[in-house]
Formats: structure tokens, C-alpha cells, sequence
């Protein structure tokens, strides 16, 4: 703020409370008298005079008063900071820096300790909880339940892998799952069906029923799917941690399970991503969730 | 009509502005609590966009605000002025255009707030053509209200008409300042100012809409209708004069309150501050104003439910202006900004003070309006002060408690430092409070349409609506 503004504030805020002062000031000082001011409308309105009470001129001067020690002391005239030099910046500084090192004490115990060990800790997993429900249920639900989308984290079900070392990469470096777009790669194979066939073969792993009325489209699905899908879901549809390709056969379906779901799996394609939490979390935390995630699907 | 007609009130915009007061308070408060239930059963949106929450909260703040209120504020303003007056409004094709155009402007933000068109400015959130059509109705009004000062025949301006004329000028400056923008479109505009500085034109707008329409606006309904009611003298002159003109200077500076601990400069947030508190006593010096107006005649709240209405609506104008300062404390304000406590403050001032002095004033009005001794039913006035009461009080206790707690949920911290709590949890706790506060909004609504029903009766009982007389002016009062 340069100095013209900010005299230009002292100026205004000075002058208003000068003002009110005395205008309190004036009126609390007029001639006292319980007559009415002779004032008469619409027939039969009127007015007293009387005086203002003196708890309330009183009430009136104390908030004036404190008002202007506050600025003294707080800042509040213009670019003038105030006896105290406080700003929100510095009382902001001082409380995460206190906090900070609150929390570096709490979760020192737990530096570096393997994860299958934490999760045996009672206060470890409550801690884990704590950090899990503050950051990871937006996504992931406040039980780890999960959400279309975002994966359930209380079953068996991994596709990054479920065990202490996987799971704990998974937070600290996040995940990037890419299903490509095959709707014009299948098309180019299998004419205008392939997809629908592609659809009915990956349906019918977990639904054998669907062999008696769709033998056919199963028998067209099956061979394009060997040829483009079986690189990365594997030729017995098992999937493959190691890139994040679901297990087809398992009937659990990250994006739904209806047949709608799935085609548009195929056709448009899919990008999963857990971002990494070591910048936000340290090392430290993220192992804490780690251990708490890993307990989820241990009961 | 020619010179006779000079001789008679135009009654005419009171009546049709008194009619629409209740319509549309029966639908804005209608709509309030549709939003209360969806907070408890979310799906009452039935998966249909115009019926979601986002679109319709401001289409009832909209309503309740700009619909119910100021509707209020219209009839109020052109009969007080009036009949304080001693003369007939200067203009009637001015005032027909003021009630239409308002109109106009209503059923324009129940059409286009539910289909989503918005300036996402919190109480401004009419495009620009609505606020176009705004902006000539204000002046329109503002020409018709000084101009009828102008001509009056007696020499003292009444208090009431202070305070109806600070919230015409304020009202309009604000309303013009803070929708200043650049059309990109046909209702679609961007502000003309951005980042902190669009914040703070915005809550410099957002809290004096509740200074000079909430407050200052029917403080000027209270100065009329409370004595006239009462039949006592305002108890003090003088008082009436310092709490004017301290409301008026200090108000204006109170908004950065809205904006504690946020990128505003620390300088603007503590001047707001200190000038809410600053505030305290001046806003209660009204509300003295017009309790001790009472005295002498406190009996007569036994008989008269339209005093009770007029009364508790000062002592919830009283404990609202106790609550918005200790608000405004930054301390205070750390744990209550965001919670639930901010949405019972504003009730507590809405549905308390602003409503029921509102309500108080119609009941007053009506019947003088259609030269009858009482409205058609005295008993559901009272049923209605009973049920709007309960009403309130569920409301604003339910979302106290659940402020707070929100707030205490929010920073509660472990031993070690890390949060107790999840959003979600705090969310899950609020429930019940939910199911309270849309309680109260049911029976609310049940007195508002209770008071919609007694006033058609009020009507069909009226046989004429003869044009009443203006009055002769005291000889000592007149003006040359």
C-alpha cells in the first residue's frame, strides 16, 4: 500500500470514530427532559426525548476504546503495523511450526519400521486411520470402501498388488492405470461387433450362463481377445499387477459391473490414477496409512 | 385522476405490494424448506438439475430476501411515507411501474436461478439484464419515495423515513457497485474486479444487504408500525437521531468480517472487525427504541399478539447484534466461519427479527389498509406467533449446536497432533440437527400459510376499498 492509501485509510477510520464519539458525545450532553419533541404525524405518532441510558453510552465508549487500542496493537490504521508486529502470516508460521514438530514427535517411533510391524501396533494403526480418514477417504470412502472409480480397499482384491512392500509403493509413488481406447483397433479386426463380442467374451469369464444363448459372439470375442487384450489381462484373463491390468475372472469391476460399464471400458479406454502421497505425507505417514490399508484387508 | 384524486392515499401498490409480501414469503420459505430436507434426504433432488440444492439455495435466499422482504419494505415504505407525510404519492404510473418491475424481476430469478444461471455472487446472483431491470425499478422508487418527501405538508421528516431513505440510497449503491460487469452474452457476464478484491466488493455488498435492507429497512417498519400499535410516544428522540446516523457510518465497514483469516490484507480484516463491535451498541439503540416505546403499556401483550410479534422480533434483533459482533471477533470467528453457526445467526436474524417484524407490521397494516378494525381472524394471529416462535427457536438452536460442534470437530486434534476427526464424521454428527432445523421450517410455514389464508378472508370481509382521505396536518406541524 503505498503512503497516499494508507493515509487515505487512517484518514477515513480515524474520522469515522472521531465522528460517532461525538455524535455520542452531543447527544449524550443535551439538556435532559422526559417532554416530547411536539412532533406530531399520521394523527397520533409522537416522541419523547429522553435521555440516553447510561449503561449504554457507556456499553457505546467502551467498544470505541477497545477498538482503538486494538488497532494500536493489532495493525488497522492504514499500512501501520501495530506495537505488537503481528501479522496472520507470522502467527500462521508459528502454529505450523509448532504443530510440525508436534507431529515430527509423534511419528518418529515409526521411522523406517516394516509395515506387517505396524500393523500389529495398535497406536500405529490408529494413527494410520487418523492420516487415512484426513486424506485418503475423499477418494476412497471414510471406510476404505471405495467408490466407482476408485478402488475398494477393504477386500482381496489388488490390482497393483496387495502385499506390505506393494501397497506401500502405491502410496508413497502413486498409480497410473491406462486402458487404451481399442474400439477402432477391435472394429479394424472384427468389424462393427467386435467390440459387443469382445464385451460378451469378458462377461462371460465370470457368467458361464451366457455360453447357452451367445456361443457365437463368445467364439468371436475369444480370438480378439487373444490378440488384444491377453498381452496385458493375460491369456486366462487373470490380469497382471505388475501394470495394473484387473483380473477379468474375479466379478469385482472398478468402474461397474454392468454390461454398459465394461463396453465403455473396451471402447473408450480408462485412466486410473492414485497420485503420490510421499511429497504430502513423508515418508513416515504414508508408511503409517500404508500399514492402516494393509489391515483393511487383513480381517 | 385529476386534482380531486390528490386528496385521497394511493393505496392501491400498498394493497398489491401487501398481498405479494405474503405470496412470496409462502414460496421463499416453501423452498427453504425443500433445501432442509434434501440436506437430510438427499435425494429429494430426484436426480433433476433445476431441483438440485446448488440451484435452489439461492433461489430461496432470493426469495426470502429480495421477494418477502422487500416486497415488505415496498408496502410498508409507500403507506408510511404517506401517511407521514400528510400527501399522496407524487406519481401513480410510477409506482404501477415500481410493482410490476419488481415483479417482472421475481419471476426472472425463479426462472433463471433454477436453470442455472448465476453471477456466483452470494445474494447478487442475478444476471446482468435481471440487474439492469433492478436498477431502474430502484430508481424508479427512490424518485417516487423523495419526491413524496419532497411534497410533504408537514415541516419534520419522521424517523421511519430516515431509515427508508438510507435504505433506498444504500441499497441502490450497493446493488450497483457490486454487479458492476461485462456482459459476455446473453445472461452470462464476468465481474469487473477480481481475486481479493472482487471478495471484498462482494462481502462489502453481501453485509449490507443485511445492514441497509435487513436492518435499516425494517427498523423503518418498526418506527412506524411499533408505536402505532402500541398508541405511546418513540421513547427517545435523541436516541433515534445517534443510532441513525452510527448505524449508517459504521455498518459500511463491517464486511471484511466475512473474510477472517483469509488472503484480505490483515489491516481490512481487523478494521472490520473493530467495527462490528463498534456497531454493538448503535444497533441495539433502535432496538431500545422500540421496546421502550412499550412501556406503560406492557399489558397490552396480552391482548394483542401483533405487538408480540413486534416485540420478540426486537429481542431477536437484539440477541442477533449481540451474536454478530462476538462473531466477528476474530477468535470467536476461527472456530465458528464455515459451521452451521454462521446459517442460525442468519436465521436468527431472517426469521426472527426480519420476518416477524415483517409479519407484525402486515397484521397492523392490512386492516387499516382495507378500513377494518382487525383482520378477520385475531386467534390465528396468535397461533401463528406461536407456531413461528417454535418455529425459530428449533431452527436456530439445532444449527447452534451444530455449528459449534462442527467447529470443535474440525480442530480437534489427538495428543500426538494429528486430527481426530474426518470431515465426514462431523458430517454424520450434523445429521440429526438437520432433521430438527427442517422441523422448524415446516412449522414456519405452516403459520406463513395460516397468515395467507387469514388474509384473503381479511379481504373478502373488506367490503370496499374505499380510497381513504389524506389527512389533515396538525396547524403546528404543517409546512407553508
Amino acid at each position: 500500500m503505498s503512503a497516499g492509501w494508507s493515509w487515505y485509510v487512517i484518514l477515513l477510520v480515524v474520522s469515522n470514530i472521531i465522528g460517532c464519539t461525538a455524535l455520542l458525545w452531543w447527544t449524550s450532553k443535551k439538556a435532559k427532559g422526559n417532554e416530547g419533541t411536539s412532533h406530531i404525524w399520521d394523527g397520533d405518532i409522537t416522541e419523547y426525548d429522553k435521555p440516553l441510558p447510561r449503561w449504554w453510552i457507556n456499553l457505546f465508549y467502551i467498544t470505541i476504546v477497545f477498538s482503538i487500542a486494538y488497532m494500536f496493537w493489532y495493525g488497522g490504521f492504514g499500512s501501520y503495523n501495530g506495537f505488537s508486529s503481528w501479522t496472520s502470516q507470522s502467527e500462521h508460521a508459528t502454529q505450523k511450526a509448532a504443530g510440525d514438530a508436534r507431529l515430527a514427535e509423534a511419528f518418529r517411533p515409526y521411522d523406517g519400521k516394516p509395515i506387517d510391524e505396524l500393523a500389529r501396533d495398535a497406536q500405529a494403526v490408529a494413527l494410520g486411520r487418523s492420516i487415512f480418514t484426513n486424506q485418503c477417504a475423499t477418494c476412497h470412502g471414510s471406510a476404505g470402501q471405495g467408490a466407482i472409480g476408485y478402488p475398494n480397499l477393504t477386500d482381496t482384491v489388488w490390482h497393483w498388488g496387495g502385499t506390505p512392500a506393494d501397497i506401500l509403493q502405491t502410496v508413497l509413488h502413486g498409480r497410473n492405470a491406462v486402458m487404451p481406447s481399442w474400439s477402432e483397433a477391435l472394429t479394424a479386426m472384427g468389424g462393427a461387433n467386435a467390440v459387443e463380442d469382445v464385451t460378451t467374451y469378458v462377461l462371460w469369464m465370470t457368467d458361464p450362463s451366457l455360453a447357452a444363448t451367445n456361443g457365437d459372439a463368445i467364439a468371436r470375442g475369444r480370438g480378439l481377445y487373444a490378440n488384444v487384450c491377453a498381452a496385458c489381462h493375460g491369456a486366462d484373463g487373470k490380469g497382471m499387477t505388475a501394470l495394473g491390468a484387473p483380473d477379468l475372472t474375479d466379478d469385482y469391476w472398478l468402474y461397474g459391473r454392468s454390461r454398459a460399464a465394461i463396453r465403455e471400458g473396451i471402447e473408450r479406454g480408462r485412466n486410473g490414477s492414485m497420485p503420490a502421497q510421499e511429497g504430502l505425507l513423508g515418508e513416515t505417514r504414508s508408511r503409517l496409512a500404508a500399514a492402516y490399508v494393509w489391515t483393511l484387508s487383513q480381517q | 385522476m385529476t386534482a380531486a384524486s390528490a386528496e385521497f392515499y394511493n393505496d392501491k401498490v400498498v394493497r398489491q405490494f401487501t398481498i405479494m409480501t405474503v405470496v412470496w414469503g409462502v414460496i421463499g420459505m416453501a423452498v427453504g424448506v425443500l433445501i432442509a430436507a434434501q440436506l437430510y434426504w438427499p435425494s429429494l433432488n430426484f436426480d433433476v438439475p433445476w431441483l438440485s440444492y446448488g440451484r435452489l439455495r439461492p433461489l430461496h435466499t432470493n426469495g426470502v430476501i429480495f421477494a418477502f422482504g422487500v416486497c415488505g419494505m415496498f408496502a410498508t415504505s409507500l403507506y408510511v411515507v404517506q401517511r407521514t407525510c400528510h400527501v399522496r404519492l407524487i406519481s401513480d404510473k410510477l409506482a404501477a411501474f415500481v410493482f410490476w418491475g419488481w415483479q417482472v424481476v421475481l419471476v426472472a430469478a425463479v426462472i433463471s436461478l433454477p436453470m442455472g444461471f448465476t453471477q456466483a455472487k452470494e445474494y447478487a446472483e442475478l444476471e446482468w439484464p435481471i440487474d439492469l431491470l433492478i436498477t431502474a425499478v430502484w430508481v424508479s422508487y427512490a424518485v417516487l419515495f423523495f419526491g413524496t418527501i419532497a411534497k410533504r405538508r408537514v415541516q419534520h421528516i419522521y424517523v421511519a423515513n430516515w431509515f427508508f431513505g438510507a435504505y433506498i440510497i444504500g441499497t441502490g449503491m450497493l446493488h450497483v457497485v457490486n454487479s458492476i460487469a461485462i456482459p459476455a452474452g446473453f445472461m452470462k457476464s464476468y465481474p469487473v474486479y477480481s481475486g481479493a478484491v472482487d471478495a471484498m466488493v462482494q462481502w462489502w455488498y453481501g453485509h449490507n444487504a443485511v445492514a441497509m435492507v435487513l436492518t435499516v429497512g425494517f427498523l423503518a417498519m418498526m418506527y412506524y408500525f411499533v408505536p402505532k400499535q402500541a398508541g405511546r410516544p418513540i421513547y427517545s428522540y435523541r436516541l433515534s437521531i445517534v443510532h441513525f446516523w452510527a448505524l449508517i457510518a459504521v455498518y459500511m465497514w463491517a464486511g471484511p468480517h466475512h473474510l477472517h483469516y483469509t488472503a484480505l490484507p490483515d489491516w481490512v480484516q481487523s478494521v472490520g472487525m473493530v467495527f462490528s463491535l463498534i456497531l454493538l451498541a448503535p444497533s441495539w439503540g433502535g432496538a431500545m427504541n422500540g421496546v421502550m416505546t412499550l412501556s406503560g403499556v406492557w399489558h397490552k401483550l396480552r391482548t394483542d399478539p401483533i405487538l408480540k410479534f413486534l416485540i420478540v422480533s426486537l429481542s431477536f434483533y437484539m440477541m442477533s447484534t449481540f451474536e454478530g459482533p462476538m462473531m466477528s471477533i476474530k477468535t470467536v470467528n476461527s472456530l465458528s466461519h464455515y459451521t452451521d453457526w454462521t446459517i442460525g445467526h442468519v436465521h436468527a436474524g431472517a426469521l426472527g427479527w426480519v420476518a416477524m417484524i415483517t409479519i407484525g407490521s402486515i397484521y397492523s397494516l392490512l386492516p387499516r389498509l382495507l378500513g377494518l378494525n382487525q383482520m378477520y381472524s385475531v386467534k390465528w394471529i396468535d397461533t401463528h406467533f406461536w407456531l413461528h416462535t417454535l418455529g425459530v427457536v428449533l431452527y436456530i438452536a439445532a444449527m447452534w449446536i451444530a455449528g459449534v460442534m462442527q467447529g470443535l470437530m474440525w480442530r480437534a486434534t489427538n495428543a500426538d497432533g494429528t486430527l481426530t476427526y474426518s470431515f465426514v464424521e462431523s458430517l454424520s454428527a450434523t445429521y440429526p440437527y438437520y432433521l430438527v432445523r427442517f422441523g422448524g421450517g415446516v412449522v414456519i410455514l405452516g403459520g406463513m400459510c395460516l397468515m395467507a389464508v387469514n388474509m384473503i378472508k381479511t379481504f373478502q370481509m373488506a367490503k370496499s376499498t374505499a380510497p381513504q382521505p389524506v389527512l389533515t396536518p396538525d396547524p403546528a406541524q404543517a409546512r407553508a
